[in-house]
């Protein structure tokens, strides 16, 4: 069996995984993007550059203190979170009673102040970030190679994914959270401290933009640019399946990543413009996206 | 057509007189201005200004924040640019190309992104937009990152030599012009009120009667048709179609310019106009500090300054008389 539709099985083999490394990206940081729309009822424009920041700061903590790859996984999220929080605290939350397209433009505004910053520091070319030693190498599927290093992307990013919906949809503090997207009165009345809630979500979301980045680091070159590029697309994934979805961000994420690899091996001028040609078609069907209600 | 409360007398009164005479003091500007700023930046900055105010119908009087107006802007380039280029065309036959197929393309993308509101919008117009940036990357005729390339400025109506600067600058601002007056009775017919209810309250507008849809949907038209009339004007004054302007950072670059100059007043996207263009054409040198310096507006305008430049003044104004 070495064709499959005329396609040799290792090209093939070899874009899915592609496909699901990309896939994983999408669903990280679409996932991020729909707890925040949940809560804040912001489309968090910010999101590509945070997610830059992650392996901006990966980069120094390997660069500047020795601190590898692990604890980059630990600390990262963290830091950026941290920044995340300050700029709920000092910016978003002045915007909360008026028209939600002014936390578009503010988040946008955001976006290109870091993307200049971090710019004009280190320009556009990247900068490499090695794979940790444990990590190096190949596994033999039998009938193709898989890098340790994606494989491992792959399931970490569902992991992290799973246990998400999993805190969202199964526990106390999920249920109090999607209690206060409802009636953030009531839930107050409750006991529930939300703005501090609604601070640690947003603070969270960012932490997973930026968690993605360092999962990104190895793969991709750390580079300035790396977010707004990125971005567009995971707001197409994000339309797809349906805002604010948790489940909807997880599988159209990794969906839409196989199906952007296949389209690479079967029709590559399409790979760039599938998502949003899949985009459009489930608009005029489903308006709410795949997994959206309402 | 059902009454619309019309505003208190007085108020609507004083806004006429103050569009009059601002119109005036505009104009007389722009007529005089050649002789003492260079025509090329005016006229970049003129394209730009009619883009916003097209940008502004949609957004200020509609509510409806597109994130992919830079599709129509660019498109119309191209189209313009190829029809003077390949099949010379004359001047103002390519713009009317231009300006024609970015209506059309108004009209398919407005037919999708209408059905939701809001943010949805936004996301929507943001993707069919990455759709024709990469169908413009890939195009044979779209000349990929090169753009199309010394495109013919030729004479218009077959006896106005393009090539003189000045003929080009007065062309460009009777565009400009012809553009902006007709975006002044739009908002001021009794469609741009009922467009202004939408804004204001939907829901009630339909259960008026409206066909709320319908009016967004010609809103967007028109909206995309101006924005196209701006990209093919600005084709033939630059002689250039590049990829640039069917990027999505230009999209937000005339978000940037509504909200600096006022989002919904009638001057205030051509004052945000001219304030980003003089910003880029003046701070050029500064590179990656021009993009910070644009993050910078974006954040001052929306945490303490909603109004823009131009609502602002118009407020301080109104408490003056």
């Amino acid at each position: 069996m070495n064709e499959i539709f005329g396609v040799p099985t290792q090209a093939l083999f070899g874009q899915l995984l592609i496909g699901l490394i990309n896939g994983s990206f999408y669903a990280l940081l679409s996932l991020g993007l729909a707890v925040i729309f949940g809560l804040l009822n912001i489309i968090n424009f910010t999101h590509g550059a945070q997610y830059m920041m992650g392996a901006f700061v990966a980069y120094f903590l390997a660069s500047k203190a020795g601190m590898g790859y692990w604890w980059a996984l630990l600390v990262v999220p963290l830091v950026v979170g941290a920044t995340g929080v300050v700029i709920e605290r000092l910016m978003l939350s002045k915007l909360y009673k008026l028209d939600h397209l002014y936390g578009l433009l503010l988040t946008f505004g955001l976006a290109l102040i870091i993307e200049g910053a971090f710019r004009h520091q280190f320009g556009s070319a990247g900068l490499p970030y090695s794979m940790p030693d444990q990590l190096v190498g190949v596994f033999n599927l039998g009938f193709m190679f898989l890098p340790k290093y994606r494989g491992w992307v792959i399931i970490a990013s569902l992991v992290i994914c799973l246990a998400t919906w999993f805190l969202i949809e199964r526990t106390r503090l999920g249920a109090n959270l999607r209690a206060a997207t409802e009636n953030p009165t009531i839930v107050q009345a409750f006991g529930v401290n939300v703005p501090r809630m609604i601070t640690l979500t947003y603070g969270f979301g960012v932490g997973l933009a930026a968690l993605a980045g360092v999962f990104a680091a190895p793969i991709y070159q750390v580079s300035p640019q790396m977010g707004s590029s990125l971005i567009i697309v995971v707001f197409a994934v994000v339309v797809i399946g349906g805002m604010g979805s948790i489940l909807g961000s997880i599988i159209t994420g990794f969906g839409l990543g196989i199906i952007e690899g296949l389209t690479k091996v079967f029709y590559p001028e399409a790979s760039n413009t599938v998502i949003f040609v899949i985009m459009a078609i489930v608009l005029m069907i489903r308006p709410q996206g795949l997994f959206g209600q309402r | 057509m059902a009454a619309i409360d019309p505003p208190p007398i007085s108020q609507a009164a004083w806004d006429e007189r103050y569009h009059r005479r601002a119109f005036v003091v505009m104009m007389v500007m722009f007529i005089l201005a050649p002789a003492v700023v260079y025509p090329v930046f005016l006229m970049k900055a003129l394209c730009f200004a009619l883009f916003a105010c097209a940008f502004n119908l949609l957004i200020g009087f509609g509510g409806l924040l597109s994130f992919g107006h830079a599709m129509f802007l660019g498109m119309a380039g191209y189209i313009c640019a190829h029809a003077a280029k390949v099949w010379g065309f004359p001047p103002e036959l390519a713009i009317l190309a231009g300006t024609a197929f970015s209506t059309a393309l108004g009209f398919v993308a407005g037919l999708i992104a209408i059905r939701r509101q809001g943010i949805y919008f936004a996301m929507i117009t943001l993707a069919l937009a990455q759709m024709i940036f990469f169908y413009c990357l890939q195009a044979p005729f779209t000349g990929g990152e090169d753009g199309i390339q010394s495109v013919p400025r030729g004479k218009l109506l077959g006896f106005l030599d393009l090539h003189n600067v000045h003929v080009l600058y007065y062309t460009v601002l009777a565009i400009f012009t012809g553009g902006f007056l007709l975006i002044y009775r739009i908002i001021h017919s009794p469609f741009g009120q009922v467009l202004k209810a939408i804004r204001e309250n939907e829901p009630r507008a339909i259960s008026l009667g409206y066909k709320t849809e319908r009016y967004k949907l010609v809103a967007f038209v028109a909206s995309a048709a101006l924005t196209g009339l701006a990209g093919a004007t600005k084709a033939i004054v630059f002689q250039l179609a590049s990829i640039t302007d069917v990027q999505w950072q230009m999209s937000g670059e005339v978000v940037l310019m509504t909200l600096l100059g006022g989002m919904g007043t009638v001057f205030g996207p051509v004052a945000g106009a001219f304030a980003i263009i003089s910003m880029e054409y003046y701070l050029a040198e500064l590179g990656a500090w021009f993009t910070i310096a644009q993050g910078i507006i974006f954040v001052v305008c929306v945490l303490a300054f909603r109004r823009g430049i131009l609502g602002e003044f118009e407020a301080w104004l109104r408490n003056r008389k």
